[in-house]
């Protein structure tokens, strides 16, 4: 399977091209450029994942770890050294899956998204740079590698979250979700360093003898420290300020960063070392669990309040990421039947919250398109408009929320069961923020589709179905949706790598099916009607509550008290005082004496001739004494 | 008769110092090119004189003297060039004309 290694190399020659070319080019070609080496991709990616799926199983009935290109990059010693290649196992091929799908749907719908948009070129040559950064982050055979790609995901989402340059929002937005997520890289970076030191490989599998040795006790820090840098880019509490912001780029990257790719780099991160975690680091798998729970909570109830749609998606988005990594965190055993079942379901959730949670930004996108507003307030009885558009977002909706026979039930009924598994506790809170998602969901599902009709903005505008570009990806994805659940999953992805058979717990899938069920309902009996007398009561009631979730509990304000007050206001200054008066000072000191001591002596340069050459005769005769002496 | 070899080093010697007076007290450019000249040549002298006299059985200070001599040619070129420009700028070669390149 050499050929992977062109899943890497065209999505990159594609960037080089429309990047140095693209100027030159019209917005067609450039769009044609992109979207065809990204369908070229996504072919590739199916024919691998349909190659490596057939393939017979080994003798112990897991999937080979296959290593078709792998090379030398940077040797530090004679065992310890950078790899760069292209690595094949289950979860690495499911994500090619996902993000190639995910990204031609992008490539197809940023043509009607974008039209006629200064900069097209730019946006296709970076939607390439990110997909070859993504598809590498997956590939990757060594954590280093994987380092590596991990800031071209970040670079990649910079560049395309300040894509609208001219907009200050937009560039707030991409530095705070750069330093964001580069401040919570420190912390992997750190995490490698301590895991090559004392694993004495960058491999995924270290070394036992070093281990043996000692090693062993570092893991959980190694691991722990990883865990930040995921948890920055998974924007877990409380690193999750920079995802709702990253909302001001164009929304179909919304839909592929923001959404399905990216920002589960940091779930896939802990997949990928989680045979470490669970024999070495089982303390800091849980606390993976409940961050991953409070961020899933807090995520949800602050999407409860949000008026901007792109914001209620984002923070769903960051609460689905907390049910994976919750999936993820309460595993206790490598064996699925025995407690290991989290980790096929993280998988399985991942896969089917990235396809309807893309459709759900793409359908935002069209809705946006037609009303250019963000805020629920412009929208309402839309559904007249846009019907494709709505019975997409409704299928969205209804997997999100767990409502079978939609995918997202049965990812989500399987991260349920997994945590009644751990503690009921744990299964409990996460069925009610289950139930949470889908209250918020149909929130805005009513918001948008139903409720009270903005008509004065929709006579100016005549809001109506957006051209095929846009729709046949929302089509495509629905479809995916609709279907996806019934995927055998975990046949190809567990914990342990064997065939796993998901069966359906009937108390735990009715359970979430009633708590969906009622969510939903609740949402309707809220929502639906034109008038909404019970929220805005309950929005009076509870007014400090609602306040401040609707600033999202001032978590930003919080970080900005500290970054200004504290060390830019006590650290920073001083220091800056000390640089300013101490250090420059010395140094214009130096330079002051320098001239100070030149201007005075500088008159012996008088320019005339026979001056110098009586010096110079003086010199030499004083040399001659000194010689003769 | 033979001419001993002080003969030649006085000879030399005032040439020398007759180069070195004229540097210092002509104000003239080529008058000081001149003075350079005489110096040259007088250490000229001494490397043919030295040789014929302590070792006859070599060349080396001849050849010395050759290669000097074509040296002193071809920064005389230069000079003159020099001097060429400087009259084209300021219309004069005297150094006291030529003071500006100072401080």
């Amino acid at each position: 399977m050499e050929y992977t290694i062109f899943i890497l190399i065209l999505p990159f020659l594609s960037f080089l091209f429309l990047g140095l070319a693209g100027k030159w080019m019209s917005h067609r070609a450039a769009g044609l450029v992109g979207t065809l080496t990204l369908g070229a991709v996504a072919a590739m990616s199916y024919l691998t994942a349909f190659l490596y799926f057939t393939a017979p199983r080994l003798a112990d009935g897991t999937f080979a770890t296959l290593i078709p290109v792998n090379f030398e990059w940077l040797p530090f010693t004679s065992t310890l050294s950078i790899d760069m290649g292209v690595l094949l196992d289950p979860i690495s091929v499911m994500m090619l899956i996902v993000i190639s799908t995910v990204s031609l749907m992008v490539h197809i719908y940023s043509f009607g998204y974008m039209k006629g948009e200064r900069g097209f070129q730019r946006y296709y040559s970076f939607l390439s740079l990110f997909s070859m950064s993504m598809l590498g982050l997956v590939l990757a055979t060594n954590i280093f590698q994987m380092y590596v790609y991990w800031e071209l995901v970040g670079v990649s989402s910079y560049l395309l979250i300040g894509f609208f340059y001219t907009r200050p929002a937009a560039i707030a937005a991409s530095k705070k979700a750069f330093i964001v997520t580069r401040f919570a890289d420190l912390g992997f970076l750190i995490g490698i360093l301590v895991y090559s030191y004392y694993g004495g490989t960058f491999s995924f599998h270290p070394d036992s003898s070093m281990l043996m040795a000692g090693g062993a006790a570092m893991m959980p820090l190694a691991l722990g420290l990883m865990f930040i840098g995921g948890a920055g880019k998974s924007a877990m509490f409380p690193l999750h300020i920079w995802l709702p912001d990253a909302m001001e780029g164009p929304t179909p990257v919304s839909a592929l960063i923001h959404a399905a790719t990216m920002v589960v780099a940091g779930v896939y991160l802990v997949a990928r070392m989680f045979p470490l975690f669970i024999v070495y680091a089982p303390g800091v798998l849980h606390i993976v669990a409940y961050v991953g729970a409070f961020t899933a909570f807090f995520a949800a109830s602050i999407a409860c309040v949000q008026s901007d749609i792109k914001r209620v998606l984002a923070f769903s988005t960051i609460s689905q990421i907390g049910f994976m990594m919750v999936a993820l965190g309460v595993c206790t055993s490598l064996d699925p039947n025995l407690g290991g079942l989290g980790y096929m379901a993280s998988m399985f959730h991942l896969f089917t919250h990235a396809m309807f949670k893309s459709l759900l930004f793409l359908c935002a996108g069209c809705i946006i398109e037609q009303v250019h507003s963000n805020e629920m307030s412009a929208m309402g009885g839309l559904r007249k408009y846009m019907p494709v558009t709505h019975i997409a977002f409704l299928i969205a909706c209804l997997a999100i929320s767990g409502i079978p026979p939609f995918s997202g039930f049965f990812s989500k009924d399987e991260i349920l069961t997994a945590s009644f598994n751990f503690s009921p506790i744990m299964g409990w809170v996460m069925a009610i923020i289950a139930g949470m998602t889908a209250f918020y969901m149909f929130r805005i599902y009513f918001g948008i589709f139903w409720g009270t009709e903005n008509k004065e903005l929709h006579e100016k505008l005549h809001p109506h179905e957006n051209p095929l570009t846009m729709t046949i990806p929302l089509v495509i994805l629905a479809g995916i949706t609709c279907v996806a659940g019934f995927i055998p999953f975990g046949q190809f992805i567990s914990s342990n790598g064997q065939a796993y058979h998901i069966d359906i717990e009937l108390s735990t899938a009715l359970t979430s099916i009633i708590i969906g069920v009622v969510s939903i309902a609740l949402a309707i009996f809220m929502y639906m009607r034109p008038t909404q007398p019970v929220a805005d009561s309950l929005a009076r009631k509870f007014k400090e509550l609602y306040t401040a979730a609707y600033h999202r509990f001032y978590v930003d304000e919080v970080y900005q008290f500290i970054t200004h007050r504290i060390i830019f206001g006590c650290i920073s200054t001083p220091i800056a005082w000390i640089d300013r008066h101490i250090i420059d000072g010395l140094l214009n000191f130096s330079a002051w004496s320098a001239y100070a001591t030149s201007d005075s002596i500088r008159s012996l340069q008088s320019g005339r001739v026979q001056q110098y050459a009586f010096v110079f005769l003086l010199g030499a005769l004083a040399l001659i004494l000194l010689l003769i002496l | 008769m033979m001419i001993n070899i002080e003969c030649y080093l006085v000879v030399s010697t005032i040439m020398m110092f007759a180069g070195i007076y004229g540097f210092f007290t002509r104000h003239n450019m080529l008058a000081m090119l001149i003075s350079v000249e005489l110096m040259l040549n007088a250490t000229d002298i001494n490397f043919a004189v030295f040789n014929r006299f302590l070792f006859p059985a070599m060349k080396e200070g001849y050849f010395f003297s050759l290669f000097s001599i074509a040296i002193s040619a071809a920064e005389t070129a230069i000079a003159i060039a020099i001097m060429i420009n400087i009259y084209r700028n300021v219309r004069s070669i005297q150094t006291k004309d030529i003071e500006d390149m100072k401080w």
